[in-house]
């Protein structure tokens, strides 16, 4: 009874026809070449932990040498970060991580989110700087690692944001003058590469400045993002904006209510609830982005992992990091966009909202 | 019914583009005065009522509405608007938020009502359109005839002297309308101003005390209800009458 079943599933979905057969078995073979030998160097062979490098050298071509991340872990998690300060760094981590999840759940969307980030982000401005509160003083140049990534991608978002909502708004107003300066700003940040953005804000900027006056390097690198990041989000805001019916409009302009009321109360909770999945969409490009300071000089995650690299006793072990570094990338994108389907699902239910 | 009137139009002319939508309309509404506006499609009546509350801009000619001439001033619009209450063809409810915050989102940022007062008064308007036990849901699992009688509980609660109905019922189901015309038939029983879009004639008959009839941006026929379908005086509105009264 059974057996006939998985038969004739077999048939029906693997060898429905002499093509569909001779894929299935291709492609069978081409599992049973790949996914054990895979397994074999990833896991099985894979040498977990040594004090230096020599075991896996005499491992070489076997199997994974995951020791090299367990030793160099702290510095591609928190770069030259002082070593005995690291609960900073991660505990930095872990708030900038709840302030996403924070904000991920739909329980917490009202004006409440405002000062719950910018406490949040204060929080995370002392843990790393210190210089109050007994913590002693890090400056910046020794920032690096994961937590670079997270702050340049979490304060990138958290200002470019709203700065993009500021921006659409302003793209549709009746005002010309308002109407032309954030047209062009949009179509002039869009139409350069955000590497050019980046050279432009560590090389030229400086250049630019009256002598005596500078401004940080990890500053200038995050204003270029921001910008990019929020020519892109207005955009899509726009478009969230734009689905909104003038009927929702008229209504409130007939009840008195003020343009930044009818914006904040009828309009942006629409536009901005529609907005999601695309929102989501650039903030997970925007995350990956953060990688391109590694041109300018800057230690993000990828830059840790390189730089662990260059150490001659763990030279050579170039596939296990990059795997490393895009599996801790794969993990946040990966949250982001589950979570974005989710929501998709959930407001397409006939929640409390639509009638059948 | 004495005093100034509520709504006073003097040769009011509005374009759109080459295309003249109301050519020097005059008309004024007196305090407590129910007026029915109908006519062919593209005669002006929606435009005429979006004028008194300044969703659309008179190009020429002068709009005073409860003392308050219309002009660019956005402050003497926004005042304005407080005061006349209007009603959409389409609803147009909000539809991220309940009927009940619907009703008291206007009167609590607009008029700075406690949010307790606002709650209590939405609930007495609802209450009076007949349908207190759907405050708590949202205006899409409500029926045509439920929303448009939420939206005319939306308008009252900003206590305005003044409410404009742009028709109505056109986008209701047949046996939606009654529910809604009753509704507007009792307001106009409490002595409310009212201009009233409509092709329901039933309803003109009942509660109006003009009927103004319009046609290519004009006000053709001004006259008393009974007058009205009796006798109408104009060749237009003899046929706009056997047109919508003859099937």
């Amino acid at each position: 009874m059974t057996n006939a079943f998985i038969l004739r599933w077999l048939r029906a979905n693997l060898f429905s026809s002499w093509p569909n057969a001779l894929l299935t078995i291709g492609a069978l073979w081409l599992l049973w070449r790949a996914v054990p030998p895979l397994i074999d160097w990833a896991f099985l062979d894979a040498i977990w932990y040594a004090p230096d490098s020599k075991a896996c050298r005499a491992a070489a071509g076997e199997g994974a040498c995951w020791a090299f991340i367990a030793d160099k872990h702290r510095f591609i998690l928190f770069g030259t970060y002082p070593y005995d300060q690291h609960w900073r760094p991660a505990l930095a981590c872990a708030v900038l991580i709840g302030l996403w999840i924070a904000s991920a759940l739909r329980r917490f969307w009202s004006w409440r989110l405002v000062p719950i980030w910018i406490v949040g982000l204060v929080v995370v401005g002392v843990l790393m700087w210190g210089g109050v509160l007994g913590l002693p003083y890090v400056e910046n140049e020794r920032w690096g690692g994961l937590i670079l990534t997270l702050l340049l991608s979490t304060f990138g978002l958290a200002i470019a944001f709203p700065l993009s909502v500021l921006l659409a708004l302003g793209r549709r107003s009746g005002m010309p003058v308002i109407q032309g300066l954030c047209v062009g700003f949009i179509e002039l940040i869009r139409g350069v590469p955000l590497i050019s953005l980046l050279f432009m804000a560590s090389v030229m900027l400086p250049l630019f400045l009256p002598a005596g006056v500078t401004i940080d390097k990890l500053l200038r690198a995050q204003i270029a993002m921001i910008l990019f990041a929020a020519a892109y989000l207005a955009e899509v805001v726009r478009g969230g904006l734009q689905a909104i019916p003038r009927g929702q409009y008229e209504a409130a302009d007939a009840l008195g209510l003020s343009y930044w009321k009818k914006t904040l109360l009828i309009i942006l909770p629409q536009a901005l609830r529609i907005s999601i999945p695309p929102l989501v969409n650039t903030f997970i490009g925007f995350f990956k982005d953060t990688s391109l300071v590694l041109i300018i000089g800057l230690f993000d995650l990828l830059s840790t992992i390189k730089v662990s690299l260059t150490e001659p006793a763990w030279s050579g072990f170039g596939v296990e990091a990059y795997l490393f570094a895009a599996l801790v990338y794969f993990a946040f994108c990966f949250a982001m966009s589950r979570y974005s389907q989710n929501l998709e699902r959930e407001l397409a239910k006939p929640e409390p909202g639509q009638r059948r | 019914m004495s005093g100034q009137p509520m709504i006073e139009m003097c040769r009011v002319s509005k374009w759109f583009g080459a295309f003249q939508a109301l050519k020097d309309i005059d008309l004024s509404v007196a305090k407590g005065e129910k007026i029915v506006v109908c006519g062919p499609s593209g005669s002006g009546k929606s435009t005429l009522i979006r004028l008194v509350n300044a969703l659309e801009a008179h190009d020429s000619g002068t709009v005073i509405v409860d003392g308050i001439e219309l002009g660019d001033d956005l402050r003497k619009i926004e005042a304005i608007r407080t005061e006349v209450g209007m009603v959409f063809q389409s609803f147009n409810l909000f539809p991220h938020i309940t009927v009940l915050e619907n009703l008291t989102l206007a009167p609590i940022w607009v008029r700075k009502l406690p949010k307790k007062d606002a709650d209590a008064l939405a609930m007495e308007l609802l209450e009076r359109v007949k349908i207190p036990e759907q405050a708590g849901k949202y205006p899409g699992q409500l029926s045509g005839g439920q929303q448009q009688r939420v939206a005319i509980a939306r308008a009252l609660a900003m206590r305005p002297k003044l409410m404009l109905f742009d028709e109505p019922t056109s986008a209701l189901d047949p046996e939606m309308i009654k529910e809604v015309l009753d509704v507007m038939v009792e307001l106009a029983r409490e002595g409310m101003t009212m201009v009233v879009v409509t092709h329901e004639m039933g309803f003109a008959r009942t509660v109006a005390d003009r009927v103004v009839f319009m046609d290519q941006g004009e006000i053709v026929e001004a006259a008393r209800p009974d007058a009205f379908f009796a006798a109408p005086q104009t060749e237009r509105a003899k046929l706009f009458l056997s047109q919508i009264l003859g099937h």
